[in-house]
């Protein structure tokens, strides 16, 4: 058996020897005669310290090492943020563990999952994996085209032993016939043998086996694995994912590589790949949960419709929500965040506007007090920012701070702190449209400034301090944030894991098993018929599988169970 | 409306937990009895009967076997002369069944009481905690199990169905201690700390997968609850096979009724890969479902990460298994990690780490 030589199965390297013809370990000594391995003093050479690490390599233990390591080194990442997946999370973990942060991300915990010593452990796996898979499938595939062993001389000792007589005037090599034709009719694989007995008669028996499908359902999961790691790895190359912030009443999104906020390619993408589509959001409507029991506020569905357009094509309105992404242009558009866009303008002390746009303000709660900064670079004579806070349903606590009490639009509020200074545009250094730099500005409304903050209504406009010119909330909309995908491969990705699945569910219920049928010629013109298995592997129940193959094969050929049953 | 079912959902949960309870000191009391009467010499099967030591020599002529702890090998594959076909199915009844046959022929064998009224107490406490389970899904008009005072109610739900199940098919009936106490320990602290009012589904819970996906891990969890069971059993069993036979100073005296520590590890074997199958389902379901939720089919969520952690620890164990040098105790180690992790998983991850699986509705 091509099994590693440590397979419980295998023979043991002790014992080798003693049972390797005996017809229970029949089979399982296989071509591999120097099974057994481990205690093999390798011949110092560098080829044979390469064969020795090969087969310590390929070993059961090994797998069950590496299995086991694997798992014990996939949960550091379940404890410290991963950059992948949770990028803000390890930029507060630096902030709130300075000292320990750095250590950490010198061994790679906060990219476990592409870590160095994470990536070695599946691949060494997956070596061992495809060494161990490869000999067992060659192993297999003879396997398949072998003729069943030759029948144990005594059955009495195998499992499930039967003995039935059959009456005068039987014929034992019938007998033996009509049992094959029923074994293989159940699937088994058959031959028949046949020699003179010891008193005479003619002792015929068949020899069936069954269940190659539990090892062809082995190799077929572990091959599937194989495909799996191969596809995630080769196919997350070709495909990209990238982020688009769209605010209802008609922004437009245009599938091409500028107009992503933020855009992540794998290794293989080439811009060529982006098919040219349009994607307009017409309007973002979200419900809530509005009775006043404990969910109160609870969103109960978020929905995007939006109008595309693919190239040649005609607009097409879809609806997008959170577990039905919209598929088009080779990409797969996902509803991930949304949040409230209030249109604020800004004009100089002469009316002249200088500034309008639909800034979305990034969601805090659940009542979706949200915050978002306005920058105002150019028109007026200073560099204006400001930090809003908007309100969808404002309410003021005790101490006077206002807070949101739910998440729909019902009394929204909006409070601008202003800074005027130098916005740092200018030095060509990128800065997040969500984030103010107020380390070069001076403070001029809310906070210790003495200024109360500007708080507006939908529709109100107020002055800005310092004769600046004013500001107006003119209306709130509705942003939807979408991720916008590729991946040319996740659907091998399933096909393998359901082979996986299926190889899995073969290998582990589907009993491989011998099955022996034996009739003995007696002088006197009867015929003694015995029934015997053998499990290989897992098999629970090999025994009443005899037992009913007894009964239907007697039912068959018409005998009486023995006088006395000692069933 | 919502609120009185929910309440009666509530009233019936406890009901249950009341007759979980009583089956809890049933199943206890049997153990104390076949400890007594392990003690006083007597031989205890693994059904809880009881035959005296008197008649023991008339049915060893009958049985053929000494059966205390025989376990027969039917799982196994080694052979059994003229062994009968037990039962049909996934499991067969093994050991122990002798000597219902061979005590019933003489008319001298006890059966437990207190063993029957334990399954008489589970199967009354199972269905009424499955009513409260339903009431809460009709409340809550979808799936009874979107937050964690759901999971537990459907998983423990699950856990005792599939015990029930199980032991139609194998007597199992010894575990009704482990299985009643775990549930009875879960609902316990669910209805303290987890209990939330019956509220909607948050968007990202509207999905077929939420069906799919959770109802199978729950019952992938009921699976790998009874293969811990088992395992456990099984290393306290070999640890008495292995002290000399005779050590009187051994307490659990129940012990020597149950089957072998190799039977108790096939019996956990078939268990365990029946709970390997539907994780693997369960994570191919999650991966399905995060694509369709999150547009990425696996991104290393806390939730997966730990979803991968426990399949690898079962693979690992069914490797043992396979493994010269593993089978035996150290798989069952393995296997009773595994479901370490797996509560791990539900009761630690659920609640306390973040990432984007925050279902817990706390
Ligand atoms: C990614 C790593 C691996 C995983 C997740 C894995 C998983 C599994 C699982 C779930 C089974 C039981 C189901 C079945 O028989 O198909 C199994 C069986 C088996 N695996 Fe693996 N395996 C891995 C790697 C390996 C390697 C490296 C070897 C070779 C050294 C190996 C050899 C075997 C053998 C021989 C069996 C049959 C066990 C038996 O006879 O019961 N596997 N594996």
């Amino acid at each position: 058996m091509s099994r590693p030589s440590d397979h419980y199965d295998s023979p043991d390297p002790a014992f080798a020897e003693r049972s390797a013809g005996g017809p229970v370990t029949d089979g399982s000594g296989g071509p591999d005669g120097t099974a057994g391995g481990d205690i093999l003093q390798p011949k110092l050479g560098v080829v044979g310290w390469l064969r020795w690490f090969w087969r310590q390599l390929t070993s059961m233990r090994t797998a069950l090492f590496l299995l086991l390591l694997l798992a014990l080194a996939a949960v550091p990442g379940s404890l410290v943020p991963q950059r992948a997946a949770d990028p803000n999370g390890v930029t507060q973990y630096f902030v709130d563990n300075p000292d320990l942060a750095p250590v950490l991300d010198k061994v790679q915990a906060f990219d476990v999952y592409t870590s160095v010593w994470f990536s070695s452990i599946y691949l060494l796996l997956f070596i061992s994996l495809v060494g161990c898979v490869i000999p067992r499938a060659k192993h297999h595939f003879d396997a398949l085209r072998a003729k069943p062993p030759r029948t144990p001389a005594r059955l009495s000792r195998l499992a499930g032993f039967q003995q039935r007589e059959a009456g005068p005037g039987t014929n034992g090599a019938e007998a033996i016939e009509a049992a094959r034709a029923m074994l293989r009719r159940s699937g088994y694989r058959t031959v028949v043998f046949s020699a003179p007995g010891r008193n005479g008669g003619e002792v015929t028996s068949v020899s069936a086996e069954r269940g190659y499908a539990r090892e062809t359902g082995n190799l077929v999961f572990h091959a599937a694995l194989v495909g799996i790691l191969i596809t995630v790895g080769v196919g997350g190359g070709f495909g990209f994912s990238g982020q688009r912030v769209l605010v209802e009443k008609g922004q437009t999104f245009v599938n091409t590589l500028s107009a992503f906020d933020s855009f992540n390619p794998g290794r293989f993408f080439t811009e060529s790949s982006l098919t040219p589509y349009t994607m307009k959001l017409d309007q973002f409507s979200a419900t809530y949960e509005t009775k006043a029991d404990g969910a109160f506020g609870q969103p109960l569905d978020y929905n995007a419709q939006v109008t595309t357009q693919e190239q040649g094509g005609a607009e097409q309105q879809s609806d997008i929500k959170v577990n039905s992404p919209l598929r088009i242009g080779g990409t797969d558009v996902y509803l991930l965040g949304n949040g409230y866009a209030p249109t604020i303008t800004v004009k100089d002390p002469t009316g002249k506007v200088v500034f309008t746009d639909s800034i979305p303000f990034l969601p805090q709660d659940a009542s979706l007090t949200s915050v978002g900064v306005v920058k105002v670079p150019d028109g007026l004579t200073e560099q204006l920012g400001m930090i809003g806070f908007f309100y969808p349903t404002q309410a003021v606590s005790t101490t006077g701070a206002f807070y949101s009490t739910y998440p729909d639009d019902d009394y929204p509020v909006l409070t601008l702190n202003v800074y005027q200074g130098d916005l740092g545009l200018n030095g060509g250094t990128p800065t997040s449209v969500y984030s103010l730099d107020t380390d070069t500005l001076t403070q001029l409304t809310g906070g210790s400034t003495g200024m109360k903050s500007i708080e507006l209504k939908p529709g109100d406009s107020q002055a800005l301090p310092n004769g600046l010119g004013t500001v107006s909330f003119d209306t709130v909309s509705r942003f939807a944030s979408l991720d916008i995908h590729h991946d040319p491969t996740q659907g091998y990705v399933l096909l393998f894991a359901t082979l996986a699945l299926l190889g899995l569910l073969v290998s582990l219920f589907i009993p491989r098993r011998r099955v022996w049928v034996k009739a003995t010629e007696r002088d006197d013109g009867t015929v003694t018929l015995e029934y015997a298995g053998l499990a290989r592997g897992e098999d629970p129940r090999l025994v009443p599988a005899v037992a009913e193959i007894a009964d239907r094969h007697t039912k068959l050929i018409g005998s009486q169970p023995p006088p006395e049953s000692n069933a | 409306m919502t609120q009185t079912i929910d309440e009666y959902s509530v009233f019936f949960l406890y009901a249950a937990m009341a007759v979980y309870a009583m089956a809890f000191i049933a199943f206890a009391l049997d153990l104390a009895r076949r400890s007594a009467q392990v003690g006083a010499g007597n031989r205890v099967g693994v059904d809880g009967s009881v035959t005296t030591a008197d008649e023991r020599v008339l049915e060893k002529v009958g049985a053929g076997a000494p059966v205390a702890v025989s376990g027969s090998a039917v799982g196994g594959g080694s052979a059994v002369v003229g062994a009968a076909p037990a039962r049909r199915g996934l499991f067969s009844r093994g050991g122990g069944s002798a000597s219902i046959d061979g005590g019933s022929g003489v008319g001298t064998t006890k059966r437990s009481l207190s063993l029957r009224l334990g399954v008489a107490f589970t199967l009354i406490g199972f269905l009424l905690e499955a009513t409260a389970d339903v009431l809460r899904g009709i409340a809550a008009a979808r799936v009874p199990w979107a937050n964690m005072y759901e999971f537990s109610m459907t998983g423990t739900v699950l856990i005792v169905g599939v015990f029930l199940v199980v032991i139609t098919r194998v007597d199992l009936r010894f575990l009704g201690t482990f299985i009643t106490g775990l549930v009875l320990i879960l609902l316990g602290i669910s209805t303290v700390n987890y209990y939330v009012g019956v509220s909607p589904l948050p968007p990202a819970l509207q999905s077929a997968w939420l069906v799919i996906h959770v109802f199978v891990a729950s019952l992938g969890t009921a699976f790998f609850a009874l293969g811990f069971a088992l395992s456990a059993i099984q290393l306290v069993q070999y640890r008495r096979e292995s002290i000399v036979a005779g050590a009187t100073f051994w307490r659990l005296k129940f012990m020597s009724s149950l089957p072998d520590s190799n039977r108790l590890e096939n019996l956990a074997y078939r268990v365990n890969i029946v709970g390997f199958v539907f994780w693997t389902f369960t994570l191919i379901a999650g991966a399905v479902w995060a694509e369709r939720a999150w547009g990425r089919y696996w991104g290393w969520d806390t939730k997966e990460v730990w979803t991968f952690i426990i399949w690898v620890i079962y693979a690992g164990y069914i490797h043992a298994r396979a493994t010269r040098g593993w089978r035996g105790s150290r798989s069952a180690v393995l296997a009773i990690i595994g479901f370490a992790a797996v509560l791990f998983n539900f009761g630690i991850v659920n609640v306390f780490f973040h990432g984007l699986h925050s279902y817990s509705g706390l």
